[in-house]
This record gives C-alpha cells, sequence and structure tokens, in this order.
C-alpha cells in the first residue's frame, strides 16, 4: 500500500535525499540574546543573502532585535535602497538553477520547515567529498548541491570511517580562521536569527497570549459564579 | 416608558416576521433534559468553532491570493505584514483541528448515550452529513497555503479516485483540473473552500438544529423527558429551559474551551506539528516528493486503513472503498443497534467493551496513520504467516479489522448484551 502511495506520488517526482537517520546536535540557541540575533543577521546579510533570498522579511523588522534604522542601512543593506523592502538577492534564478542544480530556496521560514537542530547540524556537517561537482558533501543533507560557504572560516573536514563502531565520524582536515569552538558559536547566532525570522512577532505574540488568559481566566470566574447563581433551583 | 417602547416594537416585528415564537421555540421554552453532563458542552463548541472559522476566513480571504506563484508568499503576508494577520491565520489552523476535537467528541457522546436512536435518526443523519461536509472542506483548505504538505497530500488524494474502476482516471482528471496538482486545482479548491461547502454546511447545521428542536435532546440516562410532563403545564418534568440555563452553562464551556484555544494560537500554533506540519512551510515543488507525505492528524484513521488493505488484482480501489466506508459506516448506526436501551449506563459489558475496542482502534489507527508503514520495523522473516511485513501493517489491518466489527457485529452484540432496568426519570 505504501508503495501503491509512493508510486503515485513519484509521478512526477525525483528521489528525495535528504538523509533521515543522522543524529542532529542540539542548537544551543537564546531567542531573548539580542546581541546573538544581531550577529547572526550580520552573518545572514553577510553569507547568505547572496544566494539565498528572504523574500518576506523585511529589513526594518531588524529593529525587534535592537538595531536603529541607520545602523540597518548603513551595515545591513547591500542589495536594497529602502529600509522597508524584503530581503531579496540579485541572482537569476535561472542561472542558479544552472550553477547548483537547483534554485538555492528562499530561507524566510526554513527554520519552521528545518527545526533549529536540523539548520546547526547542517551548517558543521559539510565535509571533503572529490566526487561531488562542489567538492563539498553534507552529512545531514547528503549530495547536497550548496558547496560549504563558510569553509574559510570553519576549516576543512573529513568523514573518517570508524572501523570499529561501523559509522562514520567528521574529523577536521585543515583548520579554518576561527577555531572549533569558535564556529559553533557563530553558527549559533546565525541559527539564532534564522529561527527569528522565521517567526519574528513570536515573543510579541506571547505576551499578548499572557494577556489574554488573563482577561479570559477572569472572564471564567464571572461566567462560573453566574452558572452557579441561575442553577441554584434545579435539583 | 421605554419598556412599552421596547414591547410596541416587537409587536411590530412580530406582526411581520415570528421573532418572539421562535425565540420561545429555541430558546426560552425549548425544554432540555436538566441533567447534561460534560460530554454535552461540544454541539455548542462545535457551533463556536464553525463561526470562528466563518470569521477568521472571510479575513484571510481579503488578503490571500488564491494563485499558485502566490499563494505560499501570501499566507507569509498575511503572517508578517497585515494587522492582526498572525493571530487570524494561527486562528484559522488552530480552529481546523479544534473543529475536528470538539466533533469527534460531540459523536463519541452520541455512541456512548445513543443519541442516534428512535426518534433522532434524522438528527443523526444530518449530523454524518455535517461531519462529510466538514472534512471535505478541511481537506480543500489545506491545498491553499501551497506548502509541501498541502500539494502532495492533495496529489495523493486525488490520485485514490484513480483506482476506482473504468472512470477513475477521467474522474481524478476532472476533479484536478489538469494532468497534475497545479493553479487550476488551487483556484476550484479555493471556491469549493470558501463558497460551496460553507454554504451546504450552514444549511446542514440549521437543519441539524431544526431536528434537534423538534424530537428534543437525548441525555445521559436516555430517557425522553417528554414522556413525564406537568399535567398543568405540560413542560417536561426533567426538562429546564434552554435560556438561561445552558445558556450561561455554555458560556463556562466556552470560557473553558477559549482558555485551550487561546493557548494553542498564542504558544503552539503548530501543536507539535500536528496542527500546522513543518513540510508545509516549504513551498510546494511538483518536482520533489517528500520523502513521507501523511495526511493531517484527523484523517488519519481513515488513512490507516486505506493503507491496512492489500491490493486486490493489482487494484488498489478495496482499500479507497475500505477508507469510504470506515467513514460512511456511522449512518448506519441507527438501524445497527438493536438493543432495546439507549445510554451506556443501562447497557451490559458486551457493548461496553465494544465500544471501548473502537475507541481504541480509532486511535491506534490515527497514530499509525501519522507515521509511515516502517514505524515499527519488520517482522523476523522465520516468523508464522507475518514474516517479513511490516510490524505496523499487521497491526494495521487487526484494528481495521476490529473497528469494521464494531458496524458489522453491532446488531449481534447489542441484542445479546444484557441490560439493565432504565429508570422512568433521569437521575441526578
Amino acid at each position: 500500500m505504501k508503495k501503491f502511495v509512493l508510486v503515485i506520488g513519484l509521478l512526477f517526482a525525483s528521489l528525495a535525499l535528504a538523509n533521515e537517520h543522522v543524529k542532529l546536535d542540539r542548537a544551543p540557541i537564546d531567542p531573548n540574546n539580542q546581541a546573538s540575533l544581531q550577529r547572526g543577521a550580520k552573518y545572514f546579510v553577510n553569507y547568505c543573502l547572496n544566494c539565498h533570498s528572504a523574500m518576506s522579511m523585511r529589513y526594518n523588522r531588524l529593529m525587534d532585535i535592537g538595531l536603529t534604522e541607520a545602523q540597518i542601512k548603513s551595515n545591513l543593506m547591500y542589495a536594497s535602497e529602502k529600509v522597508g523592502d524584503t530581503m531579496t538577492v540579485a541572482m537569476p534564478k535561472a542561472d542558479a538553477k544552472l550553477w547548483f542544480g537547483a534554485t538555492p530556496p528562499d530561507l524566510s521560514v526554513e527554520a519552521r520547515a528545518r527545526g533549529a537542530d536540523w539548520l546547526y547540524s547542517y551548517l558543521r556537517g559539510f565535509y571533503r567529498d572529490s566526487s561531488r561537482p562542489t567538492g563539498w558533501n553534507n552529512v545531514v543533507f547528503d549530495k547536497v548541491g550548496m558547496p560549504h560557504v563558510l569553509w574559510q572560516l570553519q576549516g576543512q573536514q573529513v568523514l573518517k570511517e570508524d572501523e570499529e563502531h561501523h559509522s562514520h565520524q567528521l574529523v577536521l582536515d585543515k583548520p579554518g580562521t576561527l577555531s572549533p569552538a569558535q564556529y559553533d558559536l557563530m553558527v549559533a547566532d546565525l541559527v539564532n536569527y534564522l529561527v527569528f525570522m522565521a517567526e519574528p512577532y513570536k515573543q510579541q505574540d506571547q505576551r499578548l497570549g499572557i494577556l489574554v488568559l488573563l482577561f479570559l481566566g477572569l472572564l471564567l470566574v464571572l461566567t462560573y459564579a453566574l452558572k452557579k447563581e441561575f442553577w441554584k433551583d434545579i435539583h | 416608558m421605554a419598556a412599552s417602547k421596547q414591547n410596541k416594537l416587537i409587536n411590530w416585528i412580530d406582526e411581520r416576521f415570528p421573532l418572539s415564537s421562535n425565540i420561545k421555540t429555541h430558546l426560552t421554552e425549548y425544554y432540555a433534559p436538566k441533567n447534561f453532563n460534560f460530554w454535552y458542552f461540544f454541539g455548542s463548541l462545535a457551533l463556536l468553532v464553525l463561526v470562528i472559522q466563518i470569521v477568521t476566513g472571510i479575513f484571510l480571504t481579503m488578503n490571500y491570493k488564491p494563485e499558485a506563484s502566490l499563494a505560499f508568499a501570501s499566507v507569509e503576508y498575511i503572517m508578517r505584514d497585515v494587522s492582526w494577520g498572525r493571530i487570524i491565520r494561527y486562528m484559522h489552523s488552530t480552529g481546523a483541528s479544534m473543529f475536528f476535537v470538539v466533533v469527534y467528541l460531540h459523536m463519541f457522546r452520541g455512541l456512548m448515550y445513543g443519541s442516534y436512536r428512535a426518534p433522532r435518526e434524522l438528527l443523526w443523519l444530518f449530523g454524518v452529513g455535517i461531519f462529510l461536509v466538514l472534512m471535505g472542506e478541511a481537506f480543500f483548505g489545506y491545498l491553499l497555503p501551497w506548502g509541501q504538505m498541502s500539494y502532495w497530500g492533495a496529489q495523493v488524494i486525488i490520485n485514490l479516485f484513480t483506482s476506482i474502476p473504468f472512470i477513475g482516471p477521467d474522474i481524478s482528471l476532472w476533479i484536478r483540473g489538469d494532468y497534475t496538482v497545479s493553479d487550476a486545482t488551487l483556484n476550484r479548491f479555493f471556491a469549493f473552500h470558501v463558497i460551496a461547502l460553507p454554504l451546504v454546511l450552514l444549511g446542514l447545521v440549521v437543519a441539524h438544529l431544526i431536528a434537534l428542536h423538534e424530537v428534543g435532546s437525548n441525555n445521559p440516562d436516555g430517557v425522553e423527558i417528554k414522556k413525564k410532563k406537568d399535567a398543568k403545564t405540560g413542560i417536561p418534568l426533567d426538562g429546564i429551559p434552554f435560556h438561561p440555563y445552558y445558556t450561561v452553562k455554555d458560556l463556562v464551556g466556552v470560557v473553558v474551551f477559549l482558555i485551550v484555544f487561546s493557548v494553542i494560537v498564542f504558544f503552539a500554533p503548530e501543536m507539535g506539528g500536528y496542527f500546522l506540519e513543518a513540510n508545509n512551510f516549504i513551498p510546494a515543488d511538483p518536482l520533489k516528493t517528500p520523502p513521507h507525505i501523511a495526511p493531517v492528524w484527523y484523517f488519519t484513521p481513515y488513512y490507516s486503513i486505506l493503507r491496512a488493505v492489500p491490493p486486490i488484482l493489482n487494484s488498489q480501489f478495496p482499500g479507497v472503498a475500505a477508507m469510504g466506508l470506515s467513514v460512511i459506516g456511522f449512518a448506519f448506526l441507527p438501524w445497527l443497534d438493536k438493543s432495546p436501551v439507549k445510554s451506556i449506563r443501562y447497557r451490559g459489558n458486551l457493548y461496553k467493551s465494544w465500544l471501548a475496542a473502537f475507541v481504541v482502534s480509532f486511535l491506534i489507527l490515527g497514530y499509525l496513520g501519522t507515521e509511515p508503514s516502517n514505524v515499527w520495523g519488520q517482522f523476523d522473516t522465520s516468523t508464522l504467516i507475518v514474516g517479513g511485513a511490516d510490524r505496523a501493517t499487521v497491526v494495521a489491518r487487526i484494528f481495521s479489522v476490529v473497528y469494521f466489527a464494531f458496524f458489522i457485529l453491532m446488531p449481534w452484540f447489542t441484542k445479546k448484551d444484557k441490560t439493565k432496568r432504565v429508570p422512568d426519570r433521569v437521575t441526578g
């Protein structure tokens, strides 16, 4: 039966390539850490926004993580002029498809699709693989089209086979400009920002939610008292 | 002065429209049994969710774009740039799931207290109609965000029609309006979701309420309160006016429900992936099938049955037919139940065990439908009969049999069951 469902599904489909059996590392992120979010925004604009757009994200939303309009304009806006613009990329989709085999996905809500732990593991999971056209592969996303953009920072990892445990392990072959601990922190900041960007209003909504619940709690007391009063004489 | 002016206005209306008499028939002089318990909140709550869905739906329609290249982004636009858009959207997505929560509990109430029994067969059939339309409404609506699960879920379900002998392929082509789920499909699903099915749904809800107020409500004792009336007033001795007694009681239920609802809307709108699936935050891509396609939780029991039925003569139709029957089965309950009593309170252990087995099957099938069929691995190849088979598929087959046995064997076990004597009047 499952086969049938898949076969009809696969009618027009290519194979999905995500490797589901990799253990993900927990992303050490904190949505209340504004400094981390601001660093993450900087990394995002510098390293990701050249190929990946965030079409639903407006630059001025970055004011929610403590940046001023002037700061955003002078430090983070390379591709746009108006602070109310969304984060687009100049790279034409057709070219991107030609170069990478697939158009780099829009990252507006990527964190909601993948989860923070996946992103954190993915960005730390690149290794050298000469069989791939880009020379890179990834333990979380096998045969990924994206090359390792942050390799100068992380250095080059290779996948070593562990004969004893029948498993594979990433080993740092050539160090980058950051130490492994520094690189992990940087990725954590970036993931923190991606999670914020996927739901920029989450914190605000939760504060509103508490007010709504307080109101409903009060209403519950009143309506319950009303019910008690009316039902006094029903036995 | 003010009161007489008010009377004058009401008199003026009453001469032209039956306002006062309708308020009496349906509220102030509609006598409901006084012994309603917890399970009787879910009817009024279903009405509340219907109103929430209609109102939030209207506001979503103002900014949603039913066009394949714009739909996904327009939902995200609603979430970010429309005032209160996030709350409205989450209320609508949460409302969809909560609709099924309250309707399932409402149906379970009917099963427990025999609310489908004479003279309430039509009331029950209208209810089954509402349930069917609601499933259609949810299915059409789920395509609109145009995410990967929206797209592939619709693709899989529409393809099921292909298995109907002879006319199947043409039917699925006709439903899609294209050879694959596309902009044409999105447009028509939008039309069905925002106008066609809501109209039918509202009509059925009105019919459901008219039928209810004609025959009167059942109650946890399954006693007809209309059989014992006050000699002078003609009012049922165990009846109390719906307004104010049940309006104020239901109000408490409404507030408790809204508390649960708000916790989900504000703090966990995805509900761990059960209300909003992670894959649906990836825009629909006709060239990329997700590795695991699962329907939303409220369809999974029937989806499990679909997967559990093995193909016969290379045709998938038996599975599709079984899935259809598993939903339609509810419509036959009034005629399958041969017990002399209605309520579970006066039934014997046989019926109670069968109902419990049915609920357990429903829940297990529901869980299995959310997972790939290899979720529990395979039986060892040396195992008798089931060697090499997916464990989950075997379990789903067993519980599918239990699910249908509940319906098929009902005439037998309800007749054979030892029942208790039903009191003349309702108890507490």
